[in-house]
């Protein structure tokens, strides 16, 4: 098999920009829609209570929602989490409730509903493990409801992780610009990292448009979608700096168009495989990973397109010209080099 | 050219062997186990109890496959639930005869199956045996607690027992003072004159070191204040830390968790991970507990004697006790001092370099032991734990003289002992008050369901990867999918190595780097092709693919690699077990997609002088002619 056979360079960069603007009224839309709609942040950012219990029977999440609401714990929210069966709540943090009572407090109001008492009951993850749980049992001795997970976040905490987030963010952007500065030039580092970054910012602008979750785990996945994709912008600017030693006769724009060209069919190939993975996630992953899969397949799409069409273009903006690169390779046959070969 | 030398294959296979020697220990899965661990911490787990529970075992003819102690407790293993489940019931019979009053916890959990070393073996062996991966609470279930310490209260406390160290100093000296107090986290001492002021500055200095001391004011109304050094308080906090974390760890573990973790992070805070345990308010509640501390007379009257002996009643005003090691003694029910006016108790030595415990009270605390101990000089006095409710004699040392805000107990114990006691002694309370600020409980089907995913989304996302490799590349497809499959044992090698916790980011951190990892393959295989479409020979070709990808793909990894370091420094949670995964996982993908494949083609091809065909797909030219599929 032999998906490109492409006989000539395409002239991608005639059309750069064409890409550029598209890709900055995406920016723009994304920039626009993370300021109206704001990001759904989780409670790891904003601090609160999570809950997920699971319903014997497919739940009635207006019934649910009503019996939490009654407890008058601000703005909460209720949704089926995965299947149809199972149902996240969402409390706020209120200053006046302690924190780590207000899951029994609600798990136990939950069972009331069900017209189940709370008791606790042997729970083994395992056969073979010793363990309690609180269990929520009817008369006739079935499990109308179960507790499955519950987590709860101090205001303090979320403050940190949202500033570590940031943090986090500037160390990747710094670390990547001053290595592809060292090993390029900073024209590319600089190009890269602006195609990059509007990458970031259009995943989080999906999330705001679709009020996702913004969870730790999907910062976790845009950071390395940032890695990831600036890749791509390496592998192209390898490939100009190569094809500027090589073809001595071509302008840039020709040695730009010849590094996407060659690189085209490694490119596709590459994302394809990830987001073969990626996708595999987004199947077998269930809704814990659901996010995180969709953060990755955003980023790896666009990031695919930046840095193909703007990267290399916002460089070629930039001015690279063949002496910016190849005034390295000059040294690398220098004379009194003790590791260059004998010069005939 | 595409031959390695003979180290470079047998450092390959080394690499494998050990990969495999540390993945193994995942795939043998978990035996039913018991643990024995004291609910009281006046009982200590040792020898004697191991052997009462070997008794209990033998005699009730069930077979352990082993019975040992392993730091607090006693662990064995069975072969089944069923003789697990006789096992508890027989040592929870033998251990615990007062069913409402447990001494031991008697918990069932699961172990590895693989073999361990015996415990006799050096912790060297111990340390680098395979071990299988470490699960996180989102995949085995559990409840995880971060606690912060109030560090406000450790200064304040800090403060208030060095301004009762200096009141006792002064009055030794008798220097006159109108007054010592403890003001926010400072001491303040008043004197009416200037030639005070300056003798108790010098003492302060010379003696109490701690604080930093300054002198304000003029005429009759002047003031010696003290601010705790930064080092001092830094110290002090970080004792307090240590003690609370001491504090929680013993009763932590009268819960019978078989792996908790207990860690300090950041400068105030305290980690909790409890895997198995579902009951989030039954670890708040033995948080929450406060052993409670208290000094009294021992009652060592006749009607007491006869008390002792059995042939009388416990004389009104005194109670009977049990002291540590099983002797009863009379005690009165006057309390002196309670565990509040304690400041500290250290294991130390005596003037004779005999072992001893060192205690230091506070002002309050001191002047009515100094009182007490006046008027009975020559008698004992007990020091009395309660837990639950329930008192037991820590230690009832007799009183030798009039005794201070410093004082020691020594006397036939050994240095162990002596440790023990003054752990017993702060065990009272903890050193500062916690607050539980993040709470995450995981219930157990939901942890066996994340493994599922997290385990079919790598497994079905590296199936897809394979066939399409194979498909589009036929050999070298092949050879990158033995790669891409050594790097994800390579990654699990490490991954239970390192003993680093893996969880559901964590799982889904190897799917991705497995996704990512492919592409050192694919720009290989790609370089190779377009020098095939050049027109160079095979072999040159092999060659110079492998050469000119190398540098594409460090540079690609090493940004990859940024991204991943600065998730490991500043995430927490689940992003930093995404991180090590993400890191390792670059590594090992590095190792594997560039030297173990080079390894494969060159032990394929390398030896064949006049290789014609390469089976890498099918390599189109752009002239058009010489389309032939390759490889056949």
């Amino acid at each position: 098999m032999e998906f490109f056979r492409i006989r000539r360079d395409i002239p991608f960069m005639r059309h750069a920009l064409v890409f550029n603007i598209v890709s900055l009224l995406t920016f723009l839309a994304a920039v626009f829609f993370l300021v109206t709609r704001g990001l759904h942040l989780s409670i790891e950012f904003t601090g609160g209570t999570v809950i997920e219990v699971q319903y014997a029977q497919p739940a009635n999440i207006e019934h649910v929602r009503g019996v939490v609401e009654g407890m008058n714990f601000g703005e909460v929210q209720v949704q089926n989490f995965g299947t149809s069966r199972d149902v996240l709540i969402r409390l706020p943090l209120r200053g006046d409730v302690k924190q780590a009572e207000v899951v029994d407090r609600v798990f136990a109001e939950l069972c009331k509903a069900e017209n189940g008492s709370l008791g606790k009951k042997q729970a083994a993850s395992k056969p073979g493990e010793s363990g309690e749980r609180q269990a929520c049992t009817t008369a006739a001795g079935a499990e109308p409801v179960q507790l499955q997970r519950s987590e709860f976040v101090g205001p303090q905490v979320g403050r940190e992780l949202a500033e570590d987030g940031a943090k986090a963010l500037a160390f990747v952007v710094i670390g990547i610009m001053v290595y592809l500065a060292f090993r390029f030039e900073w024209k590319f580092s600089v190009a890269a990292i602006v195609a990059n970054l509007h990458d970031v910012i259009i995943i989080l602008g999906f999330f705001a448009f679709f009020q996702w979750e913004f969870s730790l785990t999907v910062l976790a996945a845009v950071l390395a979608v940032l890695g990831y994709s600036v890749n791509e912008s390496v592998v192209i600017f390898d490939r100009i700096r190569e094809a500027f030693r090589k073809y001595r006769k071509m302008n840039t724009m020709e040695v730009i168009d010849h590094a996407i060209t060659s690189t085209m069919s490694r490119t596709v190939i590459t994302h394809g495989s990830t987001q073969m993975m990626v996708l595999s996630m987004l199947l077998f992953g269930g809704p814990t990973l659901h996010h995180f899969a969709l953060a990755l397949t955003i980023g790896i799409l666009f990031g695919i397109y930046s840095s193909v069409f703007v990267a290399a273009a916002i460089a070629m903006w930039l001015g690279v010209k063949r002496d910016d690169l190849v005034s390295t390779s000059r040294k690398d046959h220098d004379p009194s080099d003790p590791n260059a070969g004998a010069v005939v | 050219m595409n031959r390695y030398p003979k180290w470079m294959y047998t450092l390959l296979a080394i690499a494998l062997l050990i990969g495999l020697v540390y993945t193994l220990p995942n795939f043998f899965g978990e035996a039913p186990a018991m643990q024995i661990s004291s609910a009281r911490s006046t009982l200590k787990v040792d020898d004697a109890l191991l052997g009462r529970v070997e008794d209990a075992l033998r005699k009730a003819e069930v077979k352990a496959d082993f019975v040992r102690i392993e730091g607090e407790s006693i662990r064995t293993r069975f072969p089944d639930t069923d003789t697990q489940i006789k096992a508890r019931d027989v040592v929870s019979a033998a251990l615990n005869p007062d069913a409402a009053n447990h001494d031991y916890t008697v918990a069932l959990n699961l172990v590895s199956r693989f073999p361990q070393p015996g415990p006799s073996t050096p912790a060297v062996v111990h340390f680098f045996w395979p071990k299988p991966m470490y699960l996180g609470l989102d995949l085995r279930g559990g409840v995880h607690i971060l606690m912060q310490v109030d560090m406000r209260a450790v200064a304040t406390k800090r403060a208030e027992s060095l301004s009762s160290d200096l009141r006792a100093l002064l009055r030794d000296k008798n220097i006159r003072s109108a007054g010592v107090s403890r003001v926010g986290d400072t001491v303040e001492a008043k004197f009416r004159d200037a030639e005070t002021l300056n003798r108790a500055l010098a003492l302060a200095q010379d003696q109490v070191p701690d604080l930093q001391w300054a002198t304000a004011g003029e005429g009759t109304d002047l003031k010696l204040t003290g601010t705790l050094r930064e080092a001092s308080l830094r110290d002090t906090q970080q004792q307090a830390l240590k003690q609370n974390i001491t504090t929680i760890g013993n009763r932590i573990n009268a819960l019978g968790v078989s792996e908790p973790v207990i860690q300090q992070q950041g400068l105030d805070r305290i980690v909790l991970q409890l895997p198995g345990v579902q009951d989030p308010a039954k670890v708040t509640e033995i948080l929450g507990r406060t052993a409670t501390l208290e000094m009294r007379m021992v009652d060592d009257s006749a009607e007491a004697q006869a008390a002792l002996a059995g042939t009388g009643p416990v004389p009104f005003g005194a109670e009977r006790y049990v002291e540590r090691g099983g002797r009863a003694l009379i005690v009165k029910r006057q309390v002196i001092i309670t565990g509040d006016n304690l400041n500290n108790a250290q294991a130390g030595f005596d003037q004779n370099h005999q072992p001893a415990v060192d205690l230091s009270v506070d002002a309050k605390g001191s002047r009515v032991v100094r009182d007490v101990s006046r008027e009975n000089v020559g008698k004992r006095m007990a020091i009395l734990l309660f837990e639950k409710g329930k008192g037991e004699v820590v230690t009832a040392p007799v009183i030798r003289s009039e005794l201070g805000s410093r004082f020691q107990i020594s006397g036939a114990m050994t240095s162990v002992e002596a440790a023990d006691t003054a752990l017993l002694l702060r065990s009272g309370s903890l050193a500062a008050p916690v607050e539980i600020i993040e709470q995450r409980v995981v219930g157990p089907s939901l942890g066996a369901d994340n493994i599922a995913k997290g385990f079919n989304s790598v497994l079905y996302g590296f199936a897809a990867i394979a066939l399409f490799m194979c498909a589009y590349y036929l050999l070298f497809g092949a050879f990158s999918t033995v790669a891409l499959a050594v790097n994800l044992l390579l990654l699990a090698a490490l991954l239970s190595m390192l003993q680093a916790t893996l969880t559901l980011p964590g799982m889904a951190a190897i799917a991705l780097t497995l996704g990512m990892a492919i592409d050192a393959n694919v720009l290989i295989n790609e370089r190779v092709r377009e020098e095939l479409r050049n027109g160079a020979a095979p072999q040159t070709a092999i060659h110079s693919g492998y050469e000119r990808a190398w540098a594409t793909i460090l540079d690609s990894n090493v940004t990859t690699l940024i991204a991943g370091i600065a998730l490991l420094a500043f995430g927490s949670g689940p992003v930093r077990g995404f991180a090590v995964v993400h890191c390792l996982g670059i590594l090992t993908s590095m190792f594997s997609a560039v030297l173990f494949s080079r390894g494969l083609v060159n032990l394929w091809y390398g030896s064949k002088k006049k290789l014609q065909k390469v089976s890498i797909g099918q390599v189109w030219k752009p002239r058009g002619e010489a389309v032939a599929p390759v490889g056949q």
